[in-house]
């Protein structure tokens, strides 16, 4: 019997760990495969896109990007050439399609528009969950549980089934195409999840924290502000995470509903095809641009949404 | 400082009585500590004196003012909570200013310095003050804890066992800097422990709780040498006090209607028997090192004493046992007091 080899009982075995490296690198590139794709073909030409077979190495191009942020006008050669010199890289770039910028796209004020309800909501539906959160965990409501479960109950069937009685609401409430109608609805949505993940992160910090500090002098809303909220802020972190992931990527409510002012990234996005045949690399600019934010917002927080993703499975 | 007066206080939670109609007096500068078995009632009634919870019947006044419908913001008092207690998002001296920082004070932050220096050192912490409070030991959070109480002067302290989470070594020191401390400022204190050692060591008072109800109250010698029923002398001594019916030893001067005889140590004397009548045997012979355990059965009794460390009782001896002035209890388990 050999003695080299001490087998643990929790840890993994080489053999294990192989086998799950092996799955998770390969579910990793199916996973990003598709990304990288819409990446690359945000900086080929439109010819590039379309090449069969597809082309893997190419001549970067910033066509995509400056079709996206812009709106261009067929022109006669003979008309291009009376122009001046061109003033910059994007201006260059469209005369050689025999075009000329006629001015700024919609694509900047529909990602301002995302940025707006997306954040608002988010904003609107943790600051609610925290509260209804702090109050269901710590003071006896009547009939919590039935009430916990009706909030529950809201999530429970696909949202997109209410569609056209909110869709005839909101036109009689004034609400359609407004920032204010598609922050209620994704607080709406997004509260019932606040509130059961807030409960459950809030009933670990013991009242003992607010009590003290109640005793001490402070009155309860001051002890929450002081004592539970600092205590929270991982759960408030991960709650936000996922509110604002679904608010984010919202598409049928967004469709539905919103055409003009308040229209969000993820409707307009698809509208650009349109525009003078299929402009690909102008659809995968825009669809990398609007992947930056979750990016940027999941990294920084990632440690809380790995504790929100495993939430209640450890004890600390 | 003040007296606190609580008078017939009763809550209950559902159908379960934790405080029963409550009567306690605790004088300016008095250490009460309540003493009993987890669910007795000693949280709830410090967590009534807070404030924490609000009684169903009866009052409580701390000082001159009814207290009874203040909120604890309201009521000046200071709680030490067994465990939690310190803010993990805070650092020593931060949980240490906490209290004084309540916008109800409105303290400047150069004496709130002072006055958190100046109890830092009273309980040993001052060499931490910039540490994060997770970053302490259980005896330096728990001295941190004591701390953030003190650093206000209310009118009284409620100390829910503060020292029931720590190692015996530590509890020891701890039970002495409390006492000090506890003397130093004249504190008024009600303390609350399932600990006897605690209670006989630090109180001025002791207050025996059983399901709720304030069975006796007394000094700790009081307590010790003359409880009232059989459940407060079952609740103090180590080892535990015998509890031996009538008639199984020669009974001596036991008053009419003794039904249960209480035996401790020093109401025994044990020695062995020599000219063939026996009242017992050694089960065994317990070494502690200091003192031994001696344990004896009588019929189908059994009897634990403390005995020398040098006895020269074995396993197996044969023993006579008299009672030495024992305590004698009726039948409803009330102690007889001696004429």
């Amino acid at each position: 019997m050999s003695l080299t080899t001490a087998h643990s009982v929790v840890a993994p075995s080489a053999t294990s760990k192989l086998v799950a490296g092996t799955i998770i690198v390969a579910y990793a590139l199916i996973s990003i495969v598709p990304l990288l794709w819409i990446f690359a073909t945000s900086f080929k030409t439109p010819p590039d896109s379309i090449a069969y077979p597809p082309k893997i190495v190419f001549q970067p191009s910033l066509e995509g990007y400056c079709n996206l942020f812009s709106t261009r006008t067929r022109q006669t050669p003979e008309y291009i050439n009376s122009l001046g010199p061109a003033t910059g890289l994007c201006d260059e770039t469209v005369r050689k399609r025999n075009m000329v910028i006629a001015g700024p796209s919609n694509f900047m004020p529909r990602f301002v528009n995302s940025l707006i309800i997306a954040f608002g909501s988010t904003f609107c539906a943790v600051f609610l969950g925290t509260l209804s959160a702090y109050g269901f965990s710590r003071f006896k409501v009547p009939l919590a549980d039935d009430l916990l479960f009706f909030i529950l109950s809201t999530r429970m069937m696909p949202p997109i089934a209410v569609a056209i009685p909110i869709y005839l609401m909101y036109r009689e409430l004034g609400l359609s195409d407004t920032a204010l109608g598609m922050i209620l609805l994704y607080t709406a949505v997004n509260v019932s999840l606040a509130v059961w993940l807030l409960k459950g992160f809030i009933d670990e910090i013991p009242r003992e924290y607010e009590e003290a500090a109640m005793i001490d002098g402070y009155t309860r809303l001051q002890a929450f502000w002081r004592t539970v909220l600092p205590q929270a802020t991982t759960g408030i972190a991960a709650t936000a995470i996922f509110c604002l992931i679904f608010a984010w990527n919202e598409y049928a409510f967004a469709a539905l509903l919103t055409s003009g002012t308040a229209q969000t990234a993820p409707p307009f996005i698809p509208t650009i095809i349109g525009e003078g045949g299929q402009d690909w690399p102008a659809v995968a600019a825009g669809t990398t641009i609007f992947l930056v934010p979750i990016l940027v917002f999941t990294i920084l927080l990632r440690k809380q949404l790995l504790r929100g993703i495993t939430f209640g499975a450890v004890r600390k | 400082m003040a007296d606190i007066h609580i008078k017939g206080v009763t809550k209950a939670f559902g159908e379960h009585v934790a405080v029963d109609n409550l009567d306690l007096r605790i004088a300016d500068g008095e250490f009460v500590v309540l003493l009993g078995p987890t669910g007795a009632g000693k949280t709830t009634t410090l967590r009534l004196i807070a404030g924490l919870e609000r009684p169903d019947t009866g009052s409580i006044h701390i000082g001159t003012r009814d207290a009874t419908a203040l909120s604890p913001a309201e009521r000046d008092t200071a709680f030490v909570f067994q465990q939690y207690s310190l803010y993990p998002h805070l650092s020593v001296y931060d949980n240490l200013a906490f209290p004084l920082r309540s916008p109800a004070r409105k303290m400047p932050e150069d004496k709130i310095r002072h006055r958190v220096e100046e109890v830092a050192r009273m309980v040993r912490i001052h060499h931490k003050l910039n540490n994060r409070s997770t970053r302490l030991s259980g005896g330096e959070m728990q001295r941190v804890a004591i701390g953030r109480a003190l650093v206000r002067k209310p009118a009284i302290y409620l100390m829910d066992e503060p020292l029931s989470s720590l190692d015996a070594k530590l509890r020891a020191d701890l039970r002495l800097e409390l006492k000090r401390i506890q003397a130093e400022l004249g504190a008024t204190m009600l303390y609350v422990t399932h600990d006897q050692i605690e209670a006989m060591t630090m109180a001025d008072r002791i207050g025996i709780l059983a399901d709720g109800v304030l069975v006796q109250i007394g000094t700790p010698r009081t307590i010790y040498s003359e409880p009232a029923n059989l459940h407060v002398a079952a609740r103090l001594g180590q080892p535990a006090i015998n509890l031996l019916p009538t008639g199984l030893l020669p009974d001596g001067d036991a008053p009419a209607g003794t039904k249960t005889i209480g035996a401790r140590t020093e109401h025994l004397s044990i020695g062995k028997a020599s000219n063939g009548h026996a009242d017992g045997v050694v089960d065994w012979v317990e070494h502690l090192g200091d003192q031994n355990h001696l344990h004896v059965s009588v019929g189908t009794k059994k009897l634990v004493t403390l005995t020398d460390p040098d006895t020269q009782l074995e396993k197996g001896d044969k023993v006579t046992i008299r009672y030495r002035a024992p305590l004698f209890f009726d039948q409803a388990g009330n102690r007889i007091a001696n004429q």
